[in-house]
Formats: structure tokens, sequence, C-alpha cells
């Protein structure tokens, strides 16, 4: 038996009314989350906004000097930041010579080459060398590291001085007796103890870069007949490419903003020095470090101002990593 | 082994039953196509020897090149030509090339390897010598001279300074850190995009400049004493951005079919948060925070600007000056002292097993679940006395 709905009834019927908004406990829950969102949104980029903020002023008094001065002398009235920058950028090149071949070949190494038996323990010893402090290294680039440092940037000289990067200035490098002071201390020391903060991170990125790519193109250039190392330049390394470029530069920004082991080795110059191997130098941040203690109001915004320099900097470098680790091929999934 | 029909069966039978052959030549191993052939492992052991005996004749008997350095360098340069030689004797340009590219990894994993090594091994060998008196864990700075001798004063106020200031950046960080996370991957919208793009910027963030942060706005600005709160502080600005962005990525990799799963059974979404996606990711997210307080454990410079060093101990944050591991490392080793430096050694190896401790902690909590036997059943299993019926 049906019923025929009525006029009046059918008039009535319409879709049900639908709501994404969430209710009671949802609702709690939804806004919960947003209020802590906006509450480390304000306190991540509040850092930020105050940096820029305090660095205003003496951006403003110093003008375009502030970037091309090289002397820290805030008694004479004259600040600027080149040498540090200079210093900086002389250090993380240092730490990324040593750093980039060997996290290429150690991420290679660990992909393709070792013995599945010890792969996850080396997996597991990069990740411990990204954990150790950065202060052990700058013991050990100290005390371990820095005579046979300066040994080898004696060789260096010896047979490369005429490089403009490997002068020693004030030194014979054929003397009898070997002026030591003059080779400790430098970015070139420092730029090794940093190195070993940065390959870990390289490495990682890279190793997982190499881990992805796919199987089935792999055995293809096996059964064609390719050896090992033809399978990897010829499907691994062009797959990683966006992996090794991308590591590196996160490595960078680490190696920029690195402080502790570059205060306990270098011994501080404000002085443009493109001579890696020579005593002194200083970086954006040792320079923080050293004179944070002494400063007046002035002074402490014009440290400020280097550190948001520095930090624009490291966040260039991250955020075109970034962008260059998520276009690549190698973030996507494949099913060859 | 071969199949043979037994002829005595009736030919009205449809199968053979197959019988053992007491003639057949014995089974063979299955060659492997992995492995190097004996030739090729005789040419390549006998090319490392041969590499190795000409790098001692050449820098201990021909060149003024002494010491172990050198004798490496050249063990690596040489041995490495020894290879590409006897690779030309039996093949092409290809094989050289493979046998070189094999040599050089190797040795960069070797120098990698023992880089890692020699770190941990130096600290521990130059800091053996404080750490085997007691005091140096029970006892701390105050009223010791720098000269003093190791049976006199410890580190035990940096260790409380550490845990303190640790514990109270990890109360801010934590539930910040998480509920960051949660809310860019849960909620998400327009602002969670916004907030996730500057949590991922702020990760650049140099830790002397979070320390410099804090301490303009809190110490010269606000005219807080140097203490142990400013010094936690700094870190948790330093490590907030660091946790909320690896639980991030942690949380995102969670499947969605979970979540529509817990949906579609009539879960609301917080319960849906609370039972499926965060207990899914759990490991994750202990790993997350682990390494993130591994880096905060050890970051000095953050600390360098806002503690303050104090010789003695101090419990209360805000009561002025705190130390820390870091922090007594570096002002031991800038004073120049012998002694002062070995005892920076010793507190260098405290924090380095601190921070091994951890790693081991977060490796193993990292451990997927369901993939061999929980760390309890082995514990329960190593140390129980009747191994065998397990």
């Amino acid at each position: 038996m049906t019923t025929t709905p009525t006029q009046a009834a059918v008039a009535d019927v319409r879709p049900r009314k639908i709501s994404r908004k969430s209710t009671g406990g949802d609702a709690v829950f939804e806004n919960g989350a947003r209020a802590v969102g906006a509450s480390v949104l304000l306190i991540t980029g509040g850092v930020g906004v105050f940096l820029a903020w305090q660095a205003y002023p003496t951006l403003e008094r110093y003008g375009w000097s502030f970037f091309t001065e090289s002397d820290w002398a805030p008694d004479k009235d004259v600040i600027g930041i080149a040498a540090v920058l200079v210093g900086t950028i002389s250090v993380a090149f240092v730490a990324m010579t040593f750093a980039f071949p060997l996290s290429v070949a150690m991420a290679l190494y660990i992909s393709e080459y070792s013995p599945p038996r010890f792969r996850s323990s080396l997996v597991a010893l990069i990740d411990l060398m990204a954990a150790v402090p950065s202060i052990v290294y700058g013991l050990w680039g100290y005390f371990l590291i820095m005579p046979h440092a300066a040994a080898l940037a004696l060789w260096l000289q010896q047979n490369f001085g005429w490089v403009p990067f490997f002068d020693v200035e004030n030194t014979n490098p054929d003397a009898a007796v070997w002026d030591t002071t003059r080779y400790v201390s430098s970015a070139f020391c420092a730029g090794i103890a940093v190195s070993m903060m940065v390959m870990p991170m390289a490495c990682a990125v890279m190793r997982q870069v190499f881990s992805q790519t796919p199987p089935g193109e792999k055995e293809a250039a096996l059964a064609l007949g390719a050896t090992r190392w033809g399978m990897i330049t010829s499907v691994v390394l062009p797959f990683g490419r966006g992996g090794i470029i991308g590591g590196t530069m996160l490595g960078l920004g680490r190696a920029l903003g690195e402080t502790i082991a570059v205060v306990l080795i270098v011994s501080p110059a404000f002085v443009i020095k493109p001579r890696i191997l020579e005593i002194g130098t200083s970086t954006v941040s040792s320079l923080i470090a050293g004179r944070f203690g002494e400063a007046s109001e002035s002074q402490l915004s014009a440290l400020l101002a280097a550190g948001f320099v520095l930090f624009m900097i490291t966040l260039v470098v991250n955020t075109l990593a970034a962008i260059v680790v998520n276009r690549s091929r190698s973030g996507a999934g494949t099913d060859a | 082994m071969t199949l043979q029909a037994d002829p005595t069966t009736t030919p009205e039978a449809l199968t053979h039953l197959p019988s053992y052959d007491e003639d057949a030549a014995p089974p063979v191993p299955r060659a492997s196509l992995g492995k190097p052939s004996p030739d090729e492992r005789f040419a390549q052991i006998g090319s490392w020897a041969a590499g190795v005996a000409l790098a001692w004749l050449i820098t201990q008997r021909l060149l003024p090149l002494e010491g172990l350095p050198w004798f490496l360098v050249a063990c690596f340069v040489l041995g490495t030509a020894v290879t590409a030689v006897t690779a030309a004797m039996s093949g092409g340009m290809i094989e050289v090339k493979d046998r070189v590219a094999t040599s050089v990894m190797t040795w960069a994993a070797i120098l990698v390897v023992s880089a890692v090594v020699s770190t941990i091994v130096f600290v521990a060998l130059r800091g053996w010598r404080p750490m085997m008196h007691l005091n140096f864990f029970t006892q701390d700075m105050s009223g010791v001279g720098p000269k003093d001798g190791f049976d006199k004063g410890g580190i035990l106020h940096a260790i409380i300074g550490s845990g303190i200031q640790l514990g109270i950046a990890l109360a801010i960080t934590l539930p910040l850190g998480i509920g960051t996370a949660v809310f860019m991957t849960e909620v998400g919208g327009k602002f969670a995009r916004i907030v996730r793009t500057v949590v991922e910027a702020m990760t650049a963030l140099p830790s002397i400049v979070a320390g410099l942060f804090i301490y303009v706005v809190l110490i010269v600005a606000l005219d807080f004493p140097r203490s142990g709160l400013a010094a936690a502080l700094a870190i948790a600005v330093m490590m907030l951005p660091i946790i909320a962005r690896a639980a991030d990525v942690v949380l995102r990799v969670v499947p969605g079919g979970l979540r529509e799963a817990s949906l579609a059974l009539g879960a609301s979404r917080w319960r849906t948060v609370w039972y499926v996606v965060l207990p899914t990711a759990r490991p994750g997210l202990a790993t997350a925070v682990i390494l993130g307080v591994a880096r905060g454990v050890g970051e000095t410079s953050p600390v360098l600007l806002t503690s303050g060093a104090a010789a003695f101990t101090v419990t209360n944050p805000t009561d002025g000056v705190m130390n820390s591991l870091p922090l007594f490392i570096y002002t031991n080793v800038r004073s120049g002292e012998p002694q002062a430096i070995a005892r920076a050694f010793g507190a260098a190896t405290v924090l380095l097993a601190l921070v091994l401790i951890l790693f081991v902690i977060a490796r193993l909590l990292a451990r997927p679940r369901g993939n061999g036997p929980t760390l309890r059943s082995r514990l329960t299993g190593a140390l129980s006395p009747n191994r065998a019926s397990r």
C-alpha cells in the first residue's frame, strides 16, 4: 500500500543543509589547534619581525657602508660587516669543499656499495654524526685537527702559493724553521671542523634521495651490461640531482650559521681576507658571540642587524634548497 | 637429482612416482652471479697489497714524506693506481672507471667513519682522567680553583643546569610544536599554509641569533637577570621550529586511509586525531622530539649569551646565573689552564654519552612495530635463564 505525498508535502522537501562547520568537541579541537598554530606563528614570526625592526635603525644610520665597511669599531663609529661576511663565506666555502665530495661519496657508498648487513649501521652512524654537539667538533678541530691542518696549509702554500687563496702573508714557506703560528686559527681550520657538522646533514638528504631511485631503472641499466659505476652515472646520479643540490644547500645554510666551533678555533680579525690559510678571520656569528657582552644599546642594534643579514642569507639558501628538492623528480613516486 | 620413471609400474597408471637415482651426479651449488670470481678477488687483493707495499717503499725509503698521514695518502693513491692497471689488463676503460670509483667510494666511507670514531675516541681519551673520580659527578665547582686536582670539584651543577633548562624548553616546545604540527596537517586551510611557511623559514634561524634575540628582549630591554629561564627560552626559540617541522613531516606520512576509516566509523575529528593519527605516528614523533632534544642539549651559542656561567649549583631557574654542560665546556676550554681543559673534556664525554643515550632511545622507538620482537620481549628473552625455549 503506498501513499502518494500530498502536493504541500512535496513542496516542502528540500535538500538538507550540509555544513562543514564542526560542532561540539570538534569545534573546540579545531579552534584550539588554530590558537596553537597562531601562537607559534606569533613566536617564530615575531623573532624575524623583531630582528628586522631592530636592524632598521642601524641600516638607516650607516646605509650601504654597513655592507662595504670592513672594520667593526663602535668606538670610532665605524661599523660594517664586509669583513665578517667574507669570513663567513670563506669558512662555509672551505667546509663545503670538504663536505660535498665526502657526503656524495658516503651517500653513494651507503646506497650502492656497502654490504647490506652494514647498511643500517652506517645510516645510524651518519644520523649520530648529525646529533653530536657542535662544541665537541670544536674540541676535536682545535686539539686534534689543527696541528695537522696547519701542516697541510704549509704544504698547500709551498706547492700552490701562487693561487691567491693559498698565500700566507709575512711568511717564508721555505724557511728552515717553520713559523706555525701564522697557519693556525685560520678559516681553513675552522672550515674543517664545520664540515664535520655539515657533512651528515647533506649526506642524509642525498642518501634518502638515492635510495628512492626506482629499482627497475637500476636493474635495466645493469641488465644492459652497465658496470656499477655506469649504472650510478646513468641512473642514480641523474635521478638524485635534486637531492644532491638540495642537500648541499641545506648543509651550506648550517655552515653559514655555525658559531661555537668557529669561535673556539679562529682568532678574531676584522680584515677582508681571501687568504684562507692565514691566521685570523671572523664570521657573523663569531662576531656576535664575541661582542655582545660589552655592547651598548646601539651596538646591540648593529649586532642584531648583522644577525638579521645572516638570517636572511641562510633563509634564502634554505628556501632555494627546499624548492630544488621538492621540484626534482626525486620527490615524485614512480611506477617504472 | 634426476627423475626416472619406475619401469615396474603398470601401463594403466597415469602418474609416475619419482624415485631417487643412486647413480646421478651430486647436486652442484648454484653459482652466484653477483660475487667476484676467484680471479677477480685475487687481482683485487693483490693490487691493494702491491699498493701498500709501494706506499711503504716510497714514503719510508725514497721520498722524505714521514708520518702516518702521508703513508695513508700514498696507500690510497697507489692502491687505486695499481687497481686501475690490473683492471686495464683484463678489460677496457669502463672497467677501469668502475674499479677506481669503487675504491674512491670505499676510501671516502672509511675516512668518514674514522673521523666520527676519532671524534668520540679522542674526546673520551682526553676526558677519562677526571671522570675516574666519583666527585666529578657529585660535586660542583664552588670554591675549587682552576689548578686544583681532580679529587675536588665536579660538574654536578652543569648537569643539573642542563637538565632544568632542557626541561623548561621541552615543556614549552613539546605541546606547541606537536600542536602546530597537528594544526598544519589535520585542520589545514589557508592559515595553516602561512604557519607552515613561517615555521619552515624559521628553521633557518642560526642558533646564535635566537640567543641574541632573547638576550636583547629579556635581559637588556626587560631587565631580567641572566638565568636558567632565559637560557631555556633561548633554547625553546631555537628548538620550536625544528620540532614543529619534524613532527609535521611525521604526521604527513600517516596513511589517509586510516583517517578516513575512523571518520567513516563515525568518530569525530578530535577522536580521530587522538586515537588514530597520534598513536600511529607515535614512534616518529618520539624520534623527532628526541633528536630535537639532542640538538638542544648540545647547542652552546644560545646559552652562552643568556645564562652566565656559575660555579655553584643553582636549582631555581629564575634566580640568577646557571651553568650548563656546553657552557661549562666552553668556558673551561677558553681558560687555557690544562687542568680546566681536562675537566672540559670530561664534561664533553658526559655530554657525548648523554646525546648517545638519547640517540639510541630514538632509534629504538623509531623501529617499526610488529616487525620482529619488541624491545621488552628481547630484554626478557636475554635475561631469562632458559633461552633455548624461545
